[in-house]
C-alpha cells in the first residue's frame, strides 16, 4: 500500500495549529472590526477555537476532562450571548449606532 | 485622709464656673469660686490638725497612693500625694492667702467683664498649685508646675483686648518655657541616673552618695533644677517676665505673682534640699543668683513710677532674698520668708489694687498723693505691710529677713552686707511709693475725668473700697504684723535641722538699714521733695540706667529675641517651611498628579483599545514564560 500523502491519523499539532489560527482570527476581528455584532462574533470565534483545542487534547490523551470543559465553555458562551445581545440591543436603542468606538463612556 | 479632696474642690469650681459661668448669676459664681477655695482651706485645716500639726505631730511624711500612672519595666511613676511639714506650710499659704484674695477679688472684679472666666482661671490655678506642692514625685510636681504657668499666662492676658496684656502674657509664657526646659532636663537626668522620680527614693539615693566636691551628676541636676526655679521664681537671668506680668488684674498679681506661684521655685529648691546639700557648687550658685537678683531689682524698684511695677520689682527682690536663704543652707529661713512675704506682699498688691480701684484705674504714682484721708483703711493696712517688708521689729518681715541674714553672715559675710544694703533699699522704695501715694498733695486729674481707662471702674469719685475688699486687707495686715511669731524655722526643724542663731549686732545693723531707708524716703518725699529732684539731677547718668531697668529688656531684645524672630522668619519660615516642608508636600502632590495623568492615557474608553492591552499583555506573558523556559 503506497504511502499516503498525509499521515494516517491526523496529528495533534494540526488541530492545535487550526485552533491557533481560529483564535488569532478572533483576536484580529475583535481588534480591527468596528461593528459591535462582528466583535461579538469574534468573541464566539475565540471561544470555539479554545473549545477545539480542548477536544483535541481530550481525544489525544484519552481523557474526558476536555470534553467536559468544552461543554462548560458552551454554556458560558450561551449565557454571554444572551447578556451581550441584550446590551447591544439597549445600546442600539439608546444611541442608534453599532459603531463600537462611539460607545466609550465607560472611561468616565 | 482623702488628700485628693484638697485640690479637687478648686477643680470642681473651675469646671462649674468654666462650663456654666456664662449663664450663672454673679452671686452663684462667687459662691462657687470662693466656696470651693473655702472648702479646700477647711479641708487643709482639718487634715493638718488630724495629722497632729498643732501639737508636734507630722514628723514623718504622710503619704497616699492613688494609682500607677506610668509603668515601664522597672521605672514606674505613680500618682501619690504626700504631706510633710514643708508641704504643710505651703498648703496653709496657698489656701489661706488664696481664700483672702478670692474674697477680695469679688469686690475688685465686680465691674469687670469676663467675671466667670476670671474666677474659673483662679480656681484652676489653685488646683494646679495644690497639685504642685502635694505631688510626691518630680513628674507630678512638673504637672502642677506647667499648670500654674498656663494659668499665669491666661490671667496676665486677662484683658486680652489690650496688646500690652497679651504681649505680657506671651512674654511670661515664653520666658517660663526656657526655665521649664531646664526643669525637664533635670527630670530626665534624675530619671536616667536614679531610675525613679519619686522624692523619697531619689533623696534617699542622694543621701547615700558622697558630697560632691567637684561637679558631677548631683551638681548637674541641682543646676538644671535651678534653671527651672529661676524661670518660675523670676530670678536673674529670667526675671524679666514678672514686672510685665502686672498687666493682669491686681488680685492675680497678688495671688500668682507675689504670694504663691512665684514661690514654686523656692519650694522646688527646698524640696530638693538633699541634692543641694550634696553639691557645694550648686548651693553657692543659688546664693549668688539670689543676692544678685535681690540687690539688682531693688535698685530698679527705686525709680519706678507705676505702683504695681514698684511692688513687682520688690517681689523679684524678695524672691532673691528667699534664694539667698536657701543658698546659704538656711532652708527653713527661706521658707519662713516665703510665708511672711506672702502676707505682706499680697497685702501690698491688694492695697495697691484698692488704691487703683479708688482712682478708677490710675496706677501712676506721680498722679496720686494725699490719699490718706480719702482711703484711710487702705492707707493704714498698706503701712502695716510697709513696716513688715522693711524689717522693723517685731513685725513679720523682720523675723524672716533676720533669719536669712544671720545664716548668710555665717556662710559669707559679703552676702550679708549686700543683703543689708538691699534691705535699706527695700525700705526706701516701699515707703517712697507709700508716701507718694498717700501724703502730699493730690497730683492727678480731678477724679471726674476718669473716662476710658482700661480698668474703667465706672463709678465716680475717690472712694474707699467696699467691705468685701477691706476685710481681706485687714486680716492680711494683722498677719503681716504678727505673722513673724509663727515660728516656721522651729516647725521645719525635723526636716532642715536647727536654725542658725545669729549674733545680735547683725540684727541691729539690718534693722538700722531698714529704718534708714524709711527715714531717707521720708526726707525725700515728705520733708523736702525738692531734694529728690536735686538728687536725680546730680546722679542723672545712674538714674537713667535705673529708670530704664538697666536696659535689660532692650539687651535681651537685641541678643535673644531679634535673632530668634529673624531666624524664624528668614530661615525657618521662608526656607524651612515654605521651601522644604511645603515643597515636599506639594512635590508629593505634583508627582501623584503627573503619574495619574500619564496612566489616564491608558483609560481611553475604547473597548478595542483595552482588548489590545490584554493581547499585548498576554503576548508579553507568553514571551516571558518562553524566555524563562517555563512552557516545556
Amino acid at each position: 500500500m503506497p504511502a499516503l500523502p498525509f499521515p494516517a491519523e491526523t496529528p495533534l499539532t494540526w488541530y492545535l495549529v487550526l485552533s491557533a489560527i481560529l483564535f488569532a482570527l478572533g483576536v484580529a476581528g475583535f481588534l480591527f472590526r468596528r461593528n459591535i455584532i462582528t466583535v461579538f462574533i469574534s468573541i464566539e470565534l475565540m471561544l470555539n477555537a479554545v473549545n477545539l483545542s480542548f477536544v483535541s487534547f481530550s481525544y489525544k490523551l484519552k481523557q474526558n476532562d476536555g470534553h467536559i470543559f468544552s461543554f462548560f465553555v458552551m454554556v458560558v458562551a450561551a449565557a454571554e450571548a444572551a447578556v451581550g445581545l441584550a446590551i447591544i440591543l439597549t445600546v442600539f436603542k439608546n444611541r442608534q449606532t453599532l459603531e463600537i468606538d462611539e460607545v466609550s463612556s465607560l472611561k468616565d | 485622709m482623702l488628700l485628693w479632696l484638697i485640690p479637687l474642690f478648686p477643680l470642681a469650681g473651675f469646671g462649674l464656673n468654666g462650663l456654666f459661668g456664662r449663664r450663672l448669676s454673679k452671686a452663684a459664681i462667687n459662691a462657687i469660686a470662693v466656696g470651693s477655695v473655702l472648702l479646700s482651706f477647711l479641708w487643709v485645716v482639718k487634715t493638718l490638725s488630724a495629722l497632729g500639726i498643732f501639737n508636734g505631730g507630722l514628723l514623718e511624711p504622710y503619704r497616699e497612693h492613688y494609682y500607677t500612672w506610668i509603668q515601664s519595666g522597672a521605672f514606674n511613676i505613680s500618682v501619690d500625694f504626700a504631706i510633710d511639714r514643708l508641704t504643710a506650710v505651703w498648703l496653709g499659704i496657698i489656701t489661706g492667702v488664696g481664700l483672702l484674695i478670692h474674697i477680695y477679688a469679688v469686690g475688685y472684679m465686680a465691674h469687670e467683664g469676663g467675671y466667670y472666666r476670671f474666677f474659673s482661671y483662679m480656681n484652676l490655678f489653685m488646683f494646679f498649685m495644690l497639685v504642685l506642692v502635694l505631688g510626691a514625685n518630680f513628674l507630678l510636681m512638673f504637672v502642677g508646675w506647667e499648670g500654674v504657668g498656663l494659668c499665669s499666662y491666661l490671667l496676665i492676658g486677662f484683658y486680652f483686648l489690650e496688646k500690652f496684656a497679651t504681649d505680657a502674657g506671651n512674654k511670661a509664657f515664653i520666658v517660663n518655657r526656657i526655665g521649664d526646659f531646664g526643669f525637664a532636663l533635670a527630670i530626665f537626668l534624675i530619671g536616667v541616673h536614679f531610675g525613679t522620680l519619686d522624692f523619697d527614693r531619689v533623696f534617699a539615693a542622694v543621701k547615700a552618695m558622697p558630697v560632691e566636691t567637684q561637679a558631677g551628676w548631683i551638681t548637674a541636676a541641682g543646676l538644671l533644677l535651678l534653671v527651672g526655679a529661676t524661670g518660675k521664681s523670676a530670678q536673674i537671668p529670667l526675671y524679666v517676665w514678672l514686672p510685665d506680668a502686672m498687666a493682669g488684674p491686681t488680685p492675680v498679681s497678688a495671688l500668682i505673682h507675689a504670694a504663691t506661684m512665684v514661690t514654686a521655685g523656692v519650694y522646688m529648691v527646698a524640696r530638693s534640699a538633699q541634692i543641694y546639700l550634696h553639691s557645694a557648687l550648686a548651693l553657692d550658685v543659688v546664693a549668688v543668683i539670689g543676692i544678685a537678683t535681690a540687690f539688682f531689682s531693688a535698685t530698679i524698684g527705686l525709680a519706678q513710677n507705676d505702683i504695681k511695677k514698684v511692688f513687682a520689682y520688690s517681689t523679684v527682690s524678695q524672691l532673691g532674698y528667699m534664694f539667698v536663704g536657701l543658698g546659704v543652707g538656711a532652708f527653713s529661713a527661706g521658707v519662713f520668708h516665703v510665708m511672711t512675704h506672702a502676707f505682706f506682699k499680697a497685702l501690698l498688691f491688694l492695697g495697691a489694687g484698692s488704691v487703683i480701684h479708688a482712682l478708677s484705674g490710675e496706677q501712676d504714682l506721680q498722679k496720686m498723693g494725699g490719699l490718706a484721708r480719702k482711703v484711710p483703711i487702705t492707707c493704714i493696712t498698706l503701712f502695716c505691710a510697709g513696716v513688715a517688708i522693711a524689717g522693723i521689729p517685731p513685725f513679720s518681715g523682720f523675723f524672716s529677713k533676720d533669719a536669712i541674714l544671720a545664716a548668710a553672715y555665717e556662710r559669707a559675710p559679703w552676702i550679708y552686707w549686700v543683703g543689708v544694703l538691699t534691705a535699706g533699699l527695700t525700705a526706701f522704695y516701699v515707703f517712697r511709693a507709700l508716701f507718694l501715694c498717700f501724703f502730699g498733695d493730690y497730683r492727678g486729674k480731678p477724679p471726674e475725668h476718669h473716662g476710658s481707662h482700661d480698668h474703667g471702674h465706672g463709678h465716680g469719685g475717690i472712694h474707699e473700697s467696699p467691705a468685701v475688699m477691706l476685710i481681706p486687707l485687714v486680716i492680711l495686715a494683722a498677719l503681716s504684723l504678727g505673722g513673724g511669731f509663727i515660728n516656721v524655722p522651729k516647725f521645719l526643724e525635723p526636716m532642715f535641722g536647727e536654725p542658725h542663731e545669729g549674733e545680735p549686732w547683725l540684727m541691729y545693723v539690718s534693722v538700722a538699714a531698714g529704718a534708714a531707708g524709711i527715714l531717707f524716703a521720708a526726707l525725700f518725699y515728705l520733708v523736702s521733695p525738692a531734694l529728690a529732684d536735686a538728687f536725680v539731677r546730680v546722679f542723672r547718668g545712674p538714674y537713667r540706667w535705673v529708670y530704664n531697668k538697666y536696659f535689660v529688656d532692650e539687651l535681651y531684645d537685641v541678643t535673644v529675641v531679634s535673632p530668634v524672630v529673624d531666624g524664624s522668619r528668614q530661615v525657618l519660615w521662608r526656607v524651612g517651611d515654605v521651601r522644604i516642608v511645603d515643597g515636599a508636600v506639594n512635590g508629593v502632590g505634583a508627582v501623584a498628579r503627573a503619574t495619574g495623568s500619564l496612566l489616564r492615557l491608558a483609560q481611553s474608553g475604547y473597548i478595542r483599545n483595552y482588548a489590545a492591552w490584554v493581547v499585548a499583555g498576554s503576548i508579553l506573558a507568553i514571551v516571558f514564560m518562553e524566555w524563562r523556559g517555563g512552557l516545556r
